[in-house]
C-alpha cells in the first residue's frame, strides 16, 4: 500500500481542492498516468502517478479541500486490496504526527526492519515529523516548527516547507517576492468572522475558492505594506485609434487583431525600457531593478482575478503580444494557467474601460512597483488652438510604490507613456 | 591521453611496474601460458619469463600463502584470483595472515602484496561465481580495498596498490573490463589511496557508488539531467580506508543521498555509507538515505531473473526520484 499525498504544485499553495478524480477506485495505474486534477490557489493542474499499482481508495471526495501532505488516496498491489485503517486516516492536518508506522516507500526496499513511529515526549505529546535539515533551518530562522505544515511523506516537514514559511515571515515584514504561503492559526479566524457578522444581518457563508483567499491576502498585504501614490493623465487617443485601425487592416488576413489594451501594454513595456527605475521592486530594504520587462495583464475570471504575465514584453512584436494575451486570457478563464505563466511580472496593466469606467485607482501587485489603470475611451470636448473640439480620450492612472519610485520619477514615466500613446508609431520603434 | 579499455589499462600498468621494479612478480592460476582467464596478463609470460609470471596449481590458499611469504621477504607479489568468489578458499591467509602480520609482530615486517580479483554478476556464471563479497575484506583492519570504476583509475590505483607496503585487495569487475576511458600516456599517475572522487557535480541529490555502480551512477545522472535534475555523483574508489569526508561534504550540500551497490543490501557496503552520512550530515538530511542493492537471493542463472535481481539504471532512477519527491521536488 502506498499513500498518495496532496502535492505542493506551486510555491504559494498550502491546500488543494480535488477537482476531479481521473482514476476510479479499482483502476490500474501506470507511472505517468494522470490520477487526479487538483485545483490550487492558481490553476487546475493534473497530478500524475509515479508508482505502479491500483487505486484502491479515494480518501478525499471531489470538491473537498485538504492541506498539502494530507492523504488523498491509496495505491495497492491489486484492484481489490483493502487499505488498512491506518492508511485511510482522513486528510488530517499534519501539525500532529500520525502515530503510524512509516509507509513502505520510506523503509528499505526488502525485508525492511520496522521503522520507528512518531515519537512522544514524556507528557505524551507528539512531535511533528520533520527532516533533520528542516529542523535545523527552522531554528536558524527562529520559526516554531509546530506551526508549519509539512508537505513530505506523512506530512513530514522538509526544507521546502521551512523556506516557504521563512519567506512568508519576511513577506509580512515587507518583502513581497511571493504571496504569503501560510498562516499560523488558520482554524480560528473564519469562525470568529462569521460570529461577528451574525448580528442581525442574516448572513450566509459562501464557500470561497483558494484563489479568492489568495486575492484577499495579497491585496491586504499590498494595501497594508505598500505606500501607494497615484498619478493621473488623460491622453488624446485619436492617433492611437487610427494607428490601431491601420494595423488591424494589415493583420486582417491573419485573423489576429490588436486591441487598445495590447497597444497600451506594449507602450508601457517600451516606456519601462526608457525608465528602468519604474521596472523595479522594493524587497526587504533593498531596491531591485529588473533587467527583464514582463508586463502582467489583469484578467477577470469567475472566481476573481488573475494576472497572466507576458514575458519580455518589450522585445515581443505587437502581433505576438496580441495573440499571446488572448491565449493567456482564455487559459485564465478556464483555470488552466500554469504557475510560470503567472509569475515573474515586473509591472501590471488593469483595464476597466469595457465597463465604461472613466478612471480608477488600482492596487499594486507586489512585488511590482507600479500598476497602470486604464479607463474607457470616450469622446470629450477638448480645447485645441483656442477651439473646443470633440476628441477621443483615455484616462490613465498610475499607482506607484513610493518606497521604490518617487513622484517625479513616476511622473516622468507617465508623461513619456502618454506621449508615446499620442504618437503611437513610437510604440513599435 | 589515450582512450583504452580497463583491461588494457591493467595490463599496461602491470608491465610498467614490472619494468620499474624487478621485485614485482605475478602469481596465479592460468596467468602465464593461458595468459589469464580474462586476458589481463596477455603477453607478460613471454616478456618477463616464468620466474616473474608464475602459474600455480588450483590451490588458492597455497599460492596466496606463498605470496604472503614472498612479500614478507621483500618481494612485491601481485596475485591474480580468477574471481573474488575463489578468495573464499584463501580467506584464512588473507584475513588471519596478510592483514595481521604487521601489527601482530610489532611491525617487524610488512606485507606489500596486491590481490587483484574481479567481482560482479550479470555474466550468467551462476550463484557461486557472481558474487560481490568485497565487504568481507573491507571489514578487516590491516587490509586496504580499492575498487576503481574507470580505466584511468584502474591504472593509477593499481600503481598505488603495488607501491603500497600494506596488503591490498584490488577489486576489478567483469562488467567493466571492456569499458573504455582516458588514461594518461606518460603513465606515472599514482592515486592517493583512501580518496573518493566527486565525478560529477550536482546540487539536488548525492548518488554514491563504486566499481560498476559508479558507472551506472554516471548514466543515471546524465539521464536525469535531461529532466533538469542535478545529481552529484560520488565514486568511492577506496572501500578501506573509506573517504568519509567527501561523502559527508557532498550530502551536506545536497541534503539527500541514494547509495547504489552491487552487493546485498543487508549489512552491505551501503549500510556503512548510510551510517557515515547520519554521523556526519544528520542536520543536513532532508530525506532518509536510500539504498539500492542486489536482491537478497543467490544470483539466478536464468538471464531474465539475473537481470531482475541486479540493480540497474532504472531502479536507481526510481530511488532518486522517490527521494526527491520526499523533499518536495515533484519529479514524476
Amino acid at each position: 500500500m502506498t499513500d498518495i499525498y496532496m502535492p505542493r504544485l506551486s510555491d504559494t499553495m498550502e491546500e488543494g481542492v480535488i477537482s476531479s478524480w481521473v482514476k476510479k477506485t479499482g483502476d490500474k495505474v501506470e507511472p505517468g498516468d494522470v490520477l487526479v486534477e487538483i485545483e490550487t490557489d492558481k490553476a487546475v493542474m493534473e497530478y500524475e502517478a509515479y508508482e505502479e499499482g491500483y487505486l484502491v481508495k479515494q480518501s478525499v471526495s471531489e470538491g473537498d479541500t485538504v492541506p498539502i501532505g494530507a492523504v488523498i488516496g491509496v495505491l495497492g498491489d491489486s484492484p481489490d486490496a483493502a487499505p488498512a485503517e491506518s492508511d485511510s486516516a482522513e486528510a488530517a492536518p499534519s501539525t500532529e504526527a500520525p502515530a503510524e508506522e512509516e509507509e513502505e516507500e520510506e523503509a528499505a526496499p526488502q525485508e525492511a526492519a520496522p521503522a520507528p513511529s512518531a515519537s512522544a515526549d514524556a507528557n505524551g505529546a507528539t512531535r511533528p515529523r520533520t527532516s533533520p535539515l528542516a529542523r535545523r533551518l527552522a531554528k536558524e530562522h527562529g520559526l516554531d516548527i509546530t506551526t508549519i505544515r509539512g508537505s513530505g511523506p506523512k506530512g513530514r516537514i522538509v526544507r521546502a516547507d521551512i523556506e516557504a514559511a521563512a519567506q512568508e515571515q519576511t513577506t509580512t515584514a515587507g518583502e513581497p517576492t511571493a504571496p504569503p504561503a501560510r498562516e499560523p492559526a488558520p482554524a480560528a479566524a473564519p469562525q470568529a468572522a462569521q460570529e461577528a457578522f451574525d448580528d442581525g444581518r442574516d448572513s450566509e457563508e459562501i464557500t470561497v475558492s483558494n484563489m479568492r483567499k489568495v486575492i484577499a491576502r495579497r491585496l491586504l498585504q499590498s494595501k497594508q505594506t505598500v505606500p501607494h501614490f497615484y498619478l493621473r493623465r488623460t491622453i488624446d487617443a485619436e492617433a492611437l485609434k487610427a494607428f490601431r485601425a491601420q494595423i488591424n487592416e494589415q493583420l486582417e488576413s491573419t485573423g489576429n487583431k490588436v486591441s487598445f489594451n495590447d497597444l497600451i501594454v506594449k507602450a508601457a513595456a517600451t516606456t519601462l525600457r526608457l525608465h528602468p527605475q519604474v521596472n523595479a521592486s522594493w524587497v526587504d530594504d533593498k531596491l531591485l531593478q529588473h533587467r527583464r520587462v514582463n508586463v502582467g495583464v489583469a484578467v477577470a475570471v469567475q472566481e476573481g482575478l488573475v494576472v497572466p504575465v507576458l514575458h519580455d514584453t518589450d522585445k515581443a512584436p505587437l502581433s505576438e503580444i496580441a495573440a499571446k494575451s488572448r491565449e493567456l486570457a482564455g487559459k485564465a478563464r478556464e483555470g488552466k494557467l500554469k504557475p510560470q505563466e503567472m509569475s515573474g511580472g515586473t509591472f501590471s496593466v488593469s483595464n476597466l474601460g469595457m465597463y465604461g469606467m472613466d478612471s480608477f485607482s488600482a492596487v499594486i501587485n507586489p512585488p511590482e512597483a507600479a500598476i497602470l489603470a486604464v479607463g474607457a475611451m470616450k469622446q470629450e470636448p477638448v480645447v485645441r488652438g483656442g477651439e473646443i473640439v470633440p476628441r477621443h480620450t483615455i484616462a490613465l492612472e498610475l499607482s506607484v510604490d513610493h518606497r521604490a519610485v518617487d513622484g517625479a520619477v513616476g511622473a516622468a514615466f507617465l508623461k513619456e507613456l502618454a506621449e508615446i500613446l499620442e504618437e503611437p508609431m513610437r510604440i513599435i520603434l | 591521453m589515450s582512450v583504452i579499455t580497463y583491461r588494457q589499462a591493467l595490463r599496461e600498468t602491470l608491465r610498467a611496474e614490472m619494468h620499474r621494479d624487478e621485485d614485482v612478480f605475478l602469481i596465479g592460476e592460468e596467468i602465464g601460458i593461458f595468459e589469464g582467464s580474462y586476458k589481463i596478463t596477455e603477453g607478460l609470460l613471454k616478456e618477463f619469463g616464468e620466474r616473474r609470471v608464475r602459474d600455480t596449481p588450483i590451490a588458492e590458499e597455497g599460492f596466496v600463502g606463498t605470496a604472503i611469504g614472498a612479500a614478507m621477504l621483500g618481494l612485491r607479489p601481485v596475485v591474480e584470483l580468477m574471481t573474488i568468489n575463489f578468495s573464499l578458499l584463501a580467506i584464512d591467509q588473507i584475513v588471519n595472515h596478510a592483514a595481521k602480520i604487521y601489527g601482530m609482530f610489532g611491525g617487524q615486517t610488512s606485507v606489500p602484496m596486491v590481490i587483484r580479483t574481479p567481482g560482479g554478476g550479470g555474466q550468467q556464471l551462476g550463484a557461486t561465481h557472481s558474487q560481490n563479497i568485497e565487504l568481507f575484506y573491507s571489514f578487516v583492519p590491516g587490509l586496504k580495498v580499492l575498487a576503481p570504476s574507470t580505466p584511468g583509475d584502474a591504472a593509477s590505483m593499481l600503481r598505488a596498490a603495488i607501491r603500497d607496503d600494506d596488503p591490498v585487495l584490488f577489486l576489478e569487475n567483469l562488467g567493466l573490463y571492456n569499458s573504455k576511458g582516458e588514461v594518461p600516456d606518460d603513465g606515472d599517475q599514482v592515486a592517493e589511496i583512501g580518496r573518493a572522487a566527486v565525478t560529477r557535480e550536482g546540487s539536488d541529490i548525492t548518488l554514491i557508488g563504486y566499481s560498476r555502480m559508479a558507472v551506472v551512477a554516471q548514466q543515471v545522472a546524465e539521464k536525469l539531467a535531461e529532466d533538469d535534475i542535478s545529481v552529484e555523483v560520488v565514486d568511492l574508489r577506496s572501500l578501506r580506508p573509506l573517504d568519509r569526508e567527501t561523502i559527508v561534504e557532498s550530502v551536506r550540500k545536497t541534503g539527500s543521498a541514494v547509495i547504489a551497490e552491487d552487493d546485498w543490501l543487508t549489512y552491505g557496503i551501503g549500510a556503512e555509507i548510510a551510517a557515515t552520512i547520519q554521523e556526519g550530515a544528520f542536520d543536513f538530511l532532508d530525506a532518509p538515505v536510500r539504498r539500492v542493492a542486489m536482491a537478497e537471493v543467490p544470483l539466478p542463472y536464468a538471464k531474465p531473473l539475473e537481470t531482475a535481481a541486479l540493480p540497474s539504471v532504472d531502479s536507481v532512477i526510481t530511488a532518486v526520484k522517490e527521494t526527491l519527491n520526499a523533499v518536495g521536488r515533484r519529479v514524476g
